[in-house]
């Protein structure tokens, strides 16, 4: 690790002043940072942690319409969400291990966009909104592509904003070593249709696949996926799976989360 | 009736205490008045000419106290290989020699090249990155067949890649061939046996402080055998007489091998402690012992069985490259070879084994002795070629072994690779095993998957394995350049109490619950009055350390000695006090009484009389109660077993999970049962953990991919099942006084071969022809062999 400064404003607008400085880097749960600080990776001159931020804790149901702040750890997410959005709060509660769940956020999250995080494919899936200190962003507008996201610099996702699906379920296939998803499939049903977005598969990040979708809305059944296949092209080839694996493996945990969530 | 003390009893470990209150007392954790840091500066590439170092910025940082290269070491001698292997021609072994610091070249990444000590670990950190160092890049080496072509060598001054050539028994060479070129049946498999990191909880650390006034060393260290560090350092490294230099290990985090060997830090921490005139010490980073602790195994192997029309052994052909690293580590030439060609017969009858082994210098961490240290990679290439053999005869797997193996009126048994076993009874471990697995069931049991959408398969394997290292004049003969005998000093307190100074060291195998148990039987007295002492060459008289699976018979059986010893004493002592005959003296339960009378003295009575010997005859009896046994074993002890286990897996993922376990081993007579299942449960664990997820792997660059553990897959507490352990067929061991044999290794040498034959059998009854699966079994590996079947 390099020295350097940490500031722990409470107001989003603090935070936002802080992060003016040069090289400064905001600190979610840090469950990616810290490490990369102590790899001596990264050598920001500040760090603004937002864990102090009060307006970005906590969740909040607004009709079919489930908030999360930006600083909530996973755990809040586990235990409070799952009267409302049991699929959500299934997914937070097998993020990790329980020291990355009380302390990793979902802001932090989904600013990183690891191409293997669970958290942007809930988002995809369920058409968030991710909210910010100076807009408001759709899903699908947000995440583009391996670590990329629209936001600009010094942009701090203050809350993601989860329209409540009908049904949904998220099935994750863990890489053996980092139990990261090596395949992760977030199937939501709304009334106007169902979305389906994977994690840890592509090359370009979190997707969603709309054959699926266009099939599952017609029949919400695993047999809809009959005939489908993903594309190996673009997947991600590493030490423990191909692409062609990947994409198999797409279909399989589509089938899985459409039966759980049946 | 399960005792409640001494031999046979489970008393909870005593250390756990100390090691689950967090309370245990690590190198790391020694805090020394002065103590600076030392950063190493490592290769970022695999191969490569070091042109130029430039140290000038470094050396003028902040609290930067002093930069070391490897042209400081030049003079100095190098870490050497601790057994002579020959080739098959007669030449002796290439010992390219190992530095203290790289110098001229680097040759595999993470080894380094420089050293700055600090005052912090941050200035260390900060002026170890403003070394500049100009490379000239080579062609990594990593492959071990490539290796053998071409002319890019590792150490350009031996202008080979191959360390040996080693034919064992070469004398049964051609015998074998014939055998195998005539034979009814020859089932041939190639199959790698996968490279592992040891990942010991604990980093490697070290700690040295040098005192100008008497020009004096102390080393506080990470290791599994102080002594023999010393002896490395003292004799072959360093020049620092023995008797100038400690090595203590104070408690240590598991080693499982990798802490067997000496390493050039402490070296570098001994020299900059006496440059620097205070302490230095280093601590490993998770990525250093990635990169450069010795790793395990790295077999790549083609093994032949030739058998009778009836399934009769008749030979063993192996053909090995076993990868060395860019350096060979203490044991790396022992472990291929003797430690694994010797137990190529297995626990059968064959009349005829020949294993051929090149061992190849590459680019990669240095490879040497881990838990199993080349019977695990001996156990899998006979059990699976075996396996594959039992179904091309359309054989029962478990038939099929009960036919070969030795039988218990055939012991001592001379086998074809080399080693007399001293007792065994196969059979009776295989009869055991398939009663507490209920193997009967498993039909049903496999029903059952299928019902679910699952294959289930059975897998089965018998090992035996050469343990106890060993007598020194055997491993003499076959190269080893030191004795592998142990020592212990059992001291008498005046008040009674005990200190009894082991030489094997304990780092997590619960010496210091056990060794007292076995004292305290001897003398009848509460073990609570025992402490053991370990890990300091000032305080032991000497030890060749912990591994091997030789604590207890070799250790042990020193502690037995010198106990006995001190029985003897006290009996003088005893006659003297009760004015009997030495001879009329009996001990029983702690007190020292005269055949056939109530006269007695207790065992506490006699120790306090040994030192105030006021009245003592000493023309007869020196005072003080002391004594001190070397033991040198007259064999190895050879644990045996029968395992079998169950797996299920998804035919849609290729996810293997293991349902099932029974592991039934022979490890003679046991003294602490839950220790003993306690050490089982560990080597299955990581045998598990090497047969589904573990793998160290290097691109063709040389870079280690699986650096950390977001890519090198430990074995977790959900990835293994319930096991099944039983010890209730022990044969004695008949050559050491406790009847023991080790028990350390057994799990992680039989359970591989087990798990990747019930995978086979798993896809072999969904109908797919797939034969063999290298190890790790990882989800993509099944599924992709099923889908190319």
């Amino acid at each position: 690790m390099y020295a350097f400064d940490i500031e722990r404003p409470t107001t989003v607008a603090d935070a936002v002043e802080a992060l003016k400085a040069d090289e400064a880097q905001p600190l979610g749960g840090g469950q990616t940072l810290i490490p990369t600080l102590k790899a001596r990776l990264a050598a920001p001159s500040k760090l603004v942690s937002l864990g102090n931020v009060k307006e970005m804790q906590g969740i909040s149901i607004d009709g079919d319409t489930l908030r999360i702040g930006g600083a909530t750890i996973h755990a809040t997410v586990a235990t409070e969400a799952r009267s409302r959005y049991p699929g959500l709060a299934r997914l937070a509660s097998k993020i990790g291990d329980p020291a990355v769940r009380n302390r990793g956020t979902i802001g932090g999250s989904i600013a990183n966009n690891d191409p293997a995080a669970c958290y942007p494919a809930a988002a995809l899936a369920s058409g968030a909104t991710i909210i910010t200190n100076t807009r408001q962003v759709a899903a699908d507008d947000f995440f583009l592509g391996m670590f990329e996201t629209a936001l600009d610099e010094g942009e701090i996702v203050t809350a993601v904003s989860f329209p409540i699906p009908e049904a949904s379920n998220y099935q994750k296939f863990v890489q053996p070593a980092s139990r990261f998803p090596l395949v992760g499939v977030f199937v939501a049903k709304f009334a106007d249709g169902v979305r389906v977005a994977v994690t840890g598969a592509s090359e370009g990040g979190v997707f969603r696949w709309t054959e699926a979708e266009q099939a599952l809305s017609g029949t919400f059944a695993p047999d809809a996926l009959d005939g489908l296949n993903v594309s190996e092209d673009g997947m991600i080839n590493d030490l423990h799976g191909d692409g062609e694996y990947r994409a198999h493996l797409i279909k399989i945990m589509t089938g899985r989360a459409v039966k759980a969530a049946s | 009736m399960p005792k409640d003390t001494g031999i046979g009893a489970s008393p909870l470990r005593r250390e756990d205490v100390r090691f689950l209150k967090g309370a245990g007392e690590y190198t790391d954790d020694i805090k020394t008045y002065g103590e600076t840091v030392a950063v190493f500066a490592r290769s970022t590439v695999a191969n490569g000419i070091i042109k130029s170092i430039d140290t000038s910025v470094a050396e003028g940082m902040p609290g930067v106290l002093a930069v070391f290269t490897g042209a400081d070491f030049v003079e100095v001698g190098g870490n050497p290989a601790g057994w002579l292997i020959n080739s098959r021609d007669g030449e002796p072994m290439k010992e390219p020699k190992r530095p203290v610091l790289a110098h001229g070249k680097v040759r595999h990444v993470g080894d380094a090249y420089a050293a700055v000590i600090a005052e912090t670990d941050r200035q260390a950190r900060d002026a170890a990155e403003a070394i500049e160092i100009d490379i000239e890049e080579l062609p990594a080496i990593i492959d071990v067949k490539e290796a053998l072509k071409g002319d890019n060598f590792v150490h350009d001054e031996i202008g080979t890649n191959q360390c040996f050539d080693w034919g064992w028994i070469e004398d049964n060479r051609a015998a074998t061939d014939e055998a195998i070129k005539n034979a009814h049946h020859v089932t041939t498999l190639e199959l790698v046996n996968n490279r592992l990191i040891p990942n010991a909880m604990e980093p490697r650390c070290s700690m040295a402080s040098y005192k100008a006034s008497g020009d004096e060393y102390v080393l506080h260290t990470t290791s599994q055998n102080p002594h023999l560090t010393r002896l490395l350092i003292s004799a072959f490294v360093m020049g620092i007489p023995e008797n100038k230099l400690t090595v203590i290990a104070p408690d240590v985090g598991g080693g499982f091998g990798s802490k067997i060997y000496h390493y050039g830090e402490e070296a570098l921490v001994l020299a900059a402690a006496k440059r620097v005139g205070r302490p230095v010490k280093w601590t490993s980073d998770r990525t250093e012992a990635f990169l450069t602790d010795a790793h395990g195994r790295d077999h790549v192997t083609k093994i032949e069985l030739a058998t009778d029309a009836e399934g009769n052994f008749q030979a063993f052909r192996t053909e090995t490259y076993a990868n060395v690293g860019a350096y060979l580590s203490n044991f790396a030439t022992a472990t291929p070879t003797f430690l694994h060609g010797t137990l190529m017969a297995g626990n059968y009858t064959v009349p005829l084994v020949y294993v051929n082994v090149k061992a190849v210098f590459t680019n990669t961490a240095p490879v040497d002795a881990y838990r199993g240290a080349g019977r695990p990679e001996a156990s899998y290439s006979l059990e699976r070629v075996i396996d594959k053999c039992a179904r091309e005869l359309g054989m029962d797997p478990i038939a099929l072994r009960r036919k070969n193996f030795i039988k218990p009126e055939q012991y001592p048994f001379a086998s074809a690779a080399g080693l007399e076993y001293d007792s065994g009874n196969y059979d009776a471990l295989m009869d055991k095993m398939e009663e507490v697995a209920d193997v009967k069931g498993f039909a049903a049991r496999r029903a059952q998957s299928e019902a679910n959408g699952m294959l289930r398969g059975f897998g089965v394997n018998a090992y035996v394995e050469a343990c106890g290292i060993a007598p020194s004049n055997l491993v003499g003969v076959l190269g080893s350049r030191v004795g592998l005998y142990d020592a212990a000093t059992v001291r008498v307190n005046a008040t009674g109490n005990l200190s009894v100074m082991v030489g094997a060291h304990s780092h997590g195998q619960g010496h210091e619950t056990v060794f007292p148990q076995v004292v305290a039987e001897m003398l009848g007295i509460d073990a609570a009055s025992i402490d053991i002492v370990h890990g300091d060459t000032s305080k032991i008289p000497f030890g060749m350390g912990t591994y091997g699976s030789r604590s207890l018979a070799v250790c042990g059986s020193a502690v037995v000695r010198a106990t006995e010893k001190i029985i003897n004493k006290a009996k003088k002592i005893a006659a003297h006090m009760l004015e009997a005959a030495e001879g009329d003296i009996e001990l029983k339960d702690g007190q020292f009484s005269v055949a056939g009378t109530d006269k007695s003295v207790s065992f506490g009575e006699v120790a306090l009389k040994a030192y105030i010997p006021h009245d003592f005859p000493l023309e007869d009896i020196e005072p003080g109660l002391e004594e001190t046994a070397f033991y040198d074993p007259a064999n190895f002890t050879f644990p045996s077993g029968a395992y079998c286990c169950e797996v299920e897996v998804d035919p849609d993922t290729g996810k293997v999970r293991v349902d099932r376990f029974a592991a039934v081993d022979d490890f003679g007579n046991v003294i602490n049962p839950m220790v003993v299942t306690g050490q089982v449960h560990g080597g299955l664990g990581q045998g598990i953990g090497q047969a589904l997820l573990e793998a160290a792997r290097y691109n063709s660059d040389g870079q280690l991919e699986s650096a950390s553990y977001m890519d090198y897959a430990m074995p977790r507490a959900d990835d293994l099942p319930f096991y099944t352990v039983d010890h209730s067929q022990g044969t004695p061991c008949t050559h050491n006084p406790l009847g023991v044999k080790g028990c350390g290794e057994a799990g992680a040498i039989g359970s591989p071969p087990t798990i990747v034959n019930a995978v086979i059998d798993a896809l072999q009854s969904s109908g797919k022809n797939v034969t063999h699966i290298d190890m790790p079994l990882t989800p993509h590996r099944v599924w992709s062999a099923m889908k190319n079947a």
